[in-house]
């Protein structure tokens, strides 16, 4: 089970033509695939449409009422690669990935099918990760659609257009043969609004029709000749028809304001940030009469020259609105205007910066730029400038930056530490890290990890260090990155080429960092998916020897004796240490509520949690170091006398015992105890409770005489 | 244009996990049922995982939407200057937002919890790494046009709910927005979850909101323990007679030292405390203390007394058996009365902790025979798991605790008491050329904290600081100097800036002058 249900909103994926729906940007997709008549989804999770893929999972039955099939891909190559079954007959197909990650990895995929080119609609949901929050490198998926020839739609973000978007962009591609990618911007895939239904269609070709007359077509195979053919279909008929379409049915924009001589080209899903720019500047209005006329780029690629020409001929000046570098765009904007001799002046990254998210304040500081050259009468005196008090700018060192970490009870915390154990006794060594929580291991406290080269990737990121006699490096890899390619790329790979590698595989039951989803060798059960598969088993059926699984993670110091073990073996061939504990997100949310009912219905329980005793620490907090758990915090000293904060343990502890086991492991302080309370206690708890407690109280009352005797008078 | 209607802007700065989702339903659903159109992003993703994260929120009135005939178009993240409703569910997101300009006179209402949730690099440092956070709370009186602060989580704990339930209190409370309380109420119950508790929480944050007071609980006073009912011990009342005849700038850090120290070991140990304070203060006072308020004595009053105290296995023994201390645990797990706590103590007594606590020459030899140091290291491999609730583990470290009359007789003992002597003498010596060298070599006391390696650590750095200075001459720049290597030998748990640092120094005798 993900991290968000969805049980519920899918409910609103039943409503027909003319209710109005309400809800979140993902599900307003889900709602226009199925409008759209879809006959095959899949994808692979990761933020921004993680959720999508949530949604798409909890709405299973309702798909399968309609025909659709659904998977959980294994990769995202394995979804672009289902986009396969466009290529011969009439169905509908979407998938969805995080880019520009996951683009790279169905690049392969991606570029037959652009080449061969599609019979049914196949459109590609990216959820673009650029700009603040981003876990990624930025880059621009742009890149990718020039070079392969694929349309790329960039909707103005709200419901509505984008609900547009996802069935226009099947026309667009069946028009076209091509497939079609729709971009949405993080914020836009988890926008909550509005818009008005229509009613689902079911596929009128279905798979199974397809399965009973397989048709072929040699043409559509890139293999030479028809691989040089292609090229020429792509220049010659797929791309002017995709023009000749968004022109007719006006896919692009154009809204005409008074201020006719300048104007604005923008990519729609930088509209409304756009026009909110424009009403702080006092030129447009809240329902989007802006006087400066706009023309809106809901397809990015391929441009319309014509529609550009006839934007820009009366005018003298235009500012290109493009996210992202490098800026093709506008590149394409000046080669249409010289080619047509046109005289308007471009501005475009000269007035806004060539690279990062264009978020509200940028794109006001631009436009104020822009029309100060352009046409500056429109500027309000003294909207020029804007200064923020010095008093706020010194807030700025006061405060603290917050990375991610690990969550409350992690069980990948302790593998790290380990790893800091180990490398106080053995010297350091070179981590390579995937991505994954894992990763949150390169920043503090841990600062492990020198080099993250992708998804799965940790163990092929270490191969060039196959040096024999040299220290060994620890390569880290998720559970999710495994099924993902690592058993291949990594594990295989080590195998082949005979590498005394060591690799962690830290197996938390899920595709954690992207939401929980269930993966091949999660414990849990899941309807309709198969789970259970050992990672082990994998390992070792390509042949591995040397494999260690590790069942409790907080067992800090097995954890770090397997892992010096790893690194000092004489055996010869690859290491891995799968280290096993389940997400603890995922378990709080599992047995959390089943805790509070046993409680509620009188039944003993014994709960764990973890304390610091502030009389003992002398807040040197190197327990904090080798843990970074946000319930292990800090608090002002109560000891009049010593400086420095002292370590506590605040409520939201779950009792993994991570602190505790450093601290024996470590050897650092006696500060930390256990307690269990127990909830509804028996009889037997009560007697002996009480019993102890008559015990200690009378010793206490003895030891703690010479302080009555002793005592100072206050003040 | 067709209005000149504006949207109301709300942002929400909360850290993963602390339920900035849940607040930003409330908010929807109570807008979308009071005839409000709602448009609400986030950026969900890894800053999920305890990052900073903002919620952004834009409501518009459904008739204004009516007339018009067209869908608004609403923005998808806050812009500087241009937000009516900013809610910070931690002090220092308030202060991100200040800073980020999302706070402005004109228009801005700001509701923060003044609670502290430390960030990574806060909690880490081995000193003090905590930001000031009086600087967010006069910064949020001068850029918001209304500023409503208290603890709000502290608020939600009592009542057992989130901080959103009273972040939404706080709201209604504010009338920013265009809702009627029982409206915020009805919202609550729909969300379906936890909702008497919420609506608890909610309730006293409406009608608290009066109160500015707030502020960051700081520390409680030190506790003190209550007088004799038959009144001070003759040995006890000598030592406030001493202090009182001591400079009224010490009062405090003395009285507290005698107070440390009787509770250590006995008011001898606090006699000779003040013992060694008074020859201090006779330094002190010969070389103009009293022009600087004592500060030298005063800073060895504080870390004499600290220490004197040292953590050895006897302190620790009875702190653990203290009545406080079992009072404290059960607050501090928040246990109710009708649920048992037991507690185990997780303990990792080395070969040096053992040793120590002997007579010397006992401890010395075991220190230093190979063999017994096999034996012993054997049996301390692993940590201790000590069940200081149950008769058998209590009575152990009750009985430990009782060596406290043989403390005076232990290695440890004989060696911190030549430690803190050096120390002392050290003090002393530099006095007469440099006053201020010398506080600042009273102050690297501090470096010495933690236990058993953390404690070596410490006193490696602190020993290599002082063997420093004793080749150093006094004068301009030697005390900056060593407030450089207290730094650096606080900058890491390896001692490597510390190691650069002397190097560096050694190098270049020259840099001395110059600083």
């Amino acid at each position: 089970m993900a991290e968000r249900s969805f049980v519920k909103e899918v409910q609103k994926l039943r409503q027909g033509e003319g209710e109005v729906f309400h809800g979140e940007g993902i599900l307003a997709v889900t709602k226009a695939l199925l409008q759209s008549g879809v006959a095959y989804i899949s994808g692979y999770q990761g933020a921004p449409i993680s959720h999508l893929m949530d949604v798409l999972h909890d709405a299973n039955d309702i798909l399968e009422e309609l025909g659709v099939r659904f998977e959980n891909s294994a990769s995202e190559a394995t979804a672009a690669a289902s986009l396969a079954a466009s290529v011969n007959y009439p169905l509908r197909g979407a998938v969805t990935w995080k880019s520009v990650v996951g683009t790279n990895v169905a690049s392969d995929a991606l570029a037959n099918l652009a080449s061969g080119g599609v019979t049914g609609g196949a459109l590609i949901i990216i959820g673009e990760d650029y700009g603040e929050g981003s876990s990624i490198m930025q880059e621009r998926t742009h890149a990718f659609v020039m070079k392969s020839q694929i349309w790329l739609l960039d909707p103005r973000p709200n419901l509505t257009s984008i609900v547009t978007a996802v069935e226009k962009g099947f026309e667009l591609s069946e028009a076209s043969r091509t497939p079609v990618m729709l971009e949405l911007r993080i914020r836009a895939c988890h926008v909550h609004g509005r818009f008005v239904a229509k009613d689902n269609q079911r596929s009128r070709f279905t798979l199974q029709q397809a399965m009973e007359e397989p048709q072929r077509d040699t043409s559509r195979i890139v293999l030479p000749p028809a691989a040089f053919q292609h090229e020429q279909e792509k220049v010659g008929e797929r791309w002017p028809t995709a023009v000749r379409f968004i022109q007719e049915h006006k896919l692009n924009e154009s809204f005409d304001g008074s201020e006719r001589d300048i104007g604005l080209i923008l990519q729609g899903g930088l509209y409304n940030t756009v026009l909110r720019s424009l009403e702080r500047l006092g030129l447009a209005d809240t329902f989007g009469d802006s006087r400066i006329p706009l023309y809106v780029l809901n397809v990015t690629y391929p441009l319309c020259d014509d529609e550009i020409k006839a934007f820009c001929a009366d005018k003298k000046a235009v500012l290109m609105i493009e996210e992202g570098q490098p800026d093709f765009l506008e590149q394409a904007l000046n080669s249409i205007l010289r080619k047509a001799d046109l005289q308007a002046r471009v501005s475009g990254k000269d007035c806004l910066p060539m690279a990062g998210e264009y978020t509200g304040e940028v794109l006001l500081a631009g436009l104020r730029k822009f029309l100060q050259g352009a046409a500056p009468h429109l500027l309000a005196p003294g909207a020029a400038v804007e200064t923020k008090p010095p008093v706020f700018q010194q807030l700025q060192q006061e405060v603290p930056p917050r990375p991610p970490g690990f969550c409350t009870g992690c069980p990948e915390r302790p593998i790290f530490t380990a790893i800091k154990l180990v490398e106080r006794e053995l010297g350091p060594v070179h981590v390579a890290g995937d991505i994954g929580c894992h990763i949150f291991s390169s920043l503090p406290p841990f600062n492990i990890g020198n080099t993250t080269m992708g998804y799965g990737l940790g163990a092929a990121g270490a191969t060039a260090f196959n040096v024999p006699g040299a220290r060994r490096p620890i390569s880290i890899m998720g559970d999710g990155g495994f099924w993902h390619n690592g058993l291949t790329s990594g594990i295989a790979n080590a195998v082949f080429n005979k590498y005394d590698s060591v690799t962690v595989i830290i197996d938390n039951g899920y595709a954690a960092a992207t939401g929980g989803q269930n993966i091949l060798s999660s414990r849990a059960s899941n309807p309709i998916r198969a789970t259970g598969k050992s990672i082990e088993q994998a390992v070792r059926g390509v042949g591995v020897k040397w494999v260690r699984t590790l069942t409790r993670t907080y067992d800090l110091a097995r954890m770090r004796d397997t892992l010096k073990q790893a690194l000092t073996s004489s055996e010869k061939g690859p290491k891995v240490i799968v280290a096993s504990s389940e997400c603890m997100l995922n378990r709080q949310r599992r047995e959390k509520p089943l805790v509070r009912q046993r409680i509620n219905s009188g039944q003993r329980v014994v709960q764990e949690r973890f304390g610091v005793d502030s009389d003992t620490c002398t807040g040197d907090r190197a327990c904090i170091r080798l843990s970074g758990c946000p319930s292990l915090s800090v608090k002002p000293n109560p000891d009049p006398l010593r400086p420095d904060p002292v370590t506590y343990v605040k409520n939201s502890c779950v009792g993994c015992g991570h602190c505790g086991e450093v601290a024996h492991a470590a050897v650092l302080c006696p500060s930390f105890y256990k307690a269990q309370v127990i909830s509804n206690p028996n009889v037997w708890d009560r007697l002996l409770s009480s019993a102890r407690h008559r015990f200690i109280t009378a010793l206490q009352r003895i030891g703690e005489r010479r302080l009555t005797k002793y005592a100072m008078s206050s003040g | 244009m067709a209005t000149t209607t504006r949207p109301i802007t709300i942002a929400i700065l909360a850290m993963g996990g602390q339920g900035g989702g849940v607040l930003s339903d409330w908010i929807i659903d109570l807008a979308e049922r009071n005839g409000y159109l709602a448009q609400a992003t986030s950026v969900p993703g890894v800053a999920q995982r305890t990052g900073a994260t903002i919620y952004y929120i834009e409501l518009f009135p459904e008739q204004v939407v009516r007339q018009v005939g067209r869908e608004p178009v609403l923005a998808l993240m806050p812009v500087p200057g241009d937000v009516d409703v900013v809610i910070a569910a931690e002090l220092m997101e308030a202060g991100r937002a200040i800073n980020r300009g999302f706070v402005t006179p004109d228009r801005t209402t700001l509701i923060a919890s003044t609670h502290r949730d430390y960030a990574i690099g806060e909690k880490m440092a081995l000193g003090d790494g905590l930001r000031d956070h009086s600087k967010v709370i006069e910064a949020g009186r001068q850029a918001a046009k209304q500023f409503i602060y208290f603890d709000m989580a502290a608020m939600a704990e009592q009542h057992h709910s989130v901080i959103s339930s009273v972040l939404l209190g706080a709201l209604a409370s504010t009338k920013a927005l265009p809702f009627p309380r029982a409206a915020y109420e009805e919202a609550i119950r729909r969300g379906g979850i936890g909702v008497e508790a919420s609506l608890a929480a909610f309730a006293t944050a409406c009608s608290h909101t009066d109160d500015r007071a707030g502020g960051p609980a700081n520390n409680e006073p030190p506790p003190t323990e209550p007088a004799a009912a038959g009144g001070l011990h003759p040995e006890v009342r000598a030592l406030q007679g001493r202090l009182h005849e001591l400079p009224s700038q010490l009062t405090f850090y003395a009285t507290e030292g005698v107070r440390r120290l009787i509770d250590y070991q006995d008011p001898a140990y606090a006699d000779h405390y003040l013992d060694r304070l008074q020859t201090v203060l006779e330094c002190d006072r010969n070389h103009g203390g009293a022009e600087r308020d004592y500060e030298l004595t005063n800073e060895t009053a504080r870390y004499l007394a600290l220490w004197m105290s040292y953590e050895d296995t006897i302190r620790v023994a009875d702190l653990k058996t203290r009545s406080s201390r079992f009072r404290r645990f059960q607050e501090e797990v928040q246990a109710r009365p009708d649920q048992l706590v037991q507690v185990t103590e997780f303990m990792h007594p080395r070969v040096e902790e053992i040793g120590e606590t002997l007579p010397p020459r006992v401890g010395r030899w075991i220190l230093s025979s190979s063999r017994a140091r096999k034996l012993l290291g054997y049996a301390t491999r692993r940590g201790r798991f000590v069940r200081t609730d149950s008769i058998s583990g209590f009575t152990l470290l009750f009985l430990l605790a009782r060596l406290r009359r043989w403390r005076r007789r232990t290695l440890r003992f004989e060696l911190e008491d030549g430690r803190i002597e050096a120390w002392l003498r050290q003090v002393r010596a530099v006095i007469a050329e440099d006053y201020a060298l010398a506080v600042e070599l009273v102050r690297c006391q501090r470096i010495i904290k933690g236990y058993g390696e953390t404690h070596a650590r410490g006193l490696r750095s602190f020993e290599s600081i002082m063997n420093f200075v004793d080749g150093l001459q006094p004068g301009t720049g030697a005390a900056d100097l060593v407030r450089r290597l207290h730094e650096a030998a606080l900058a890491d748990d390896e001692g490597k800036a510390l190691r650069a640092l002397l190097t560096e120094l050694k190098q270049k005798p020259l840099s001395i002058e110059s600083a």
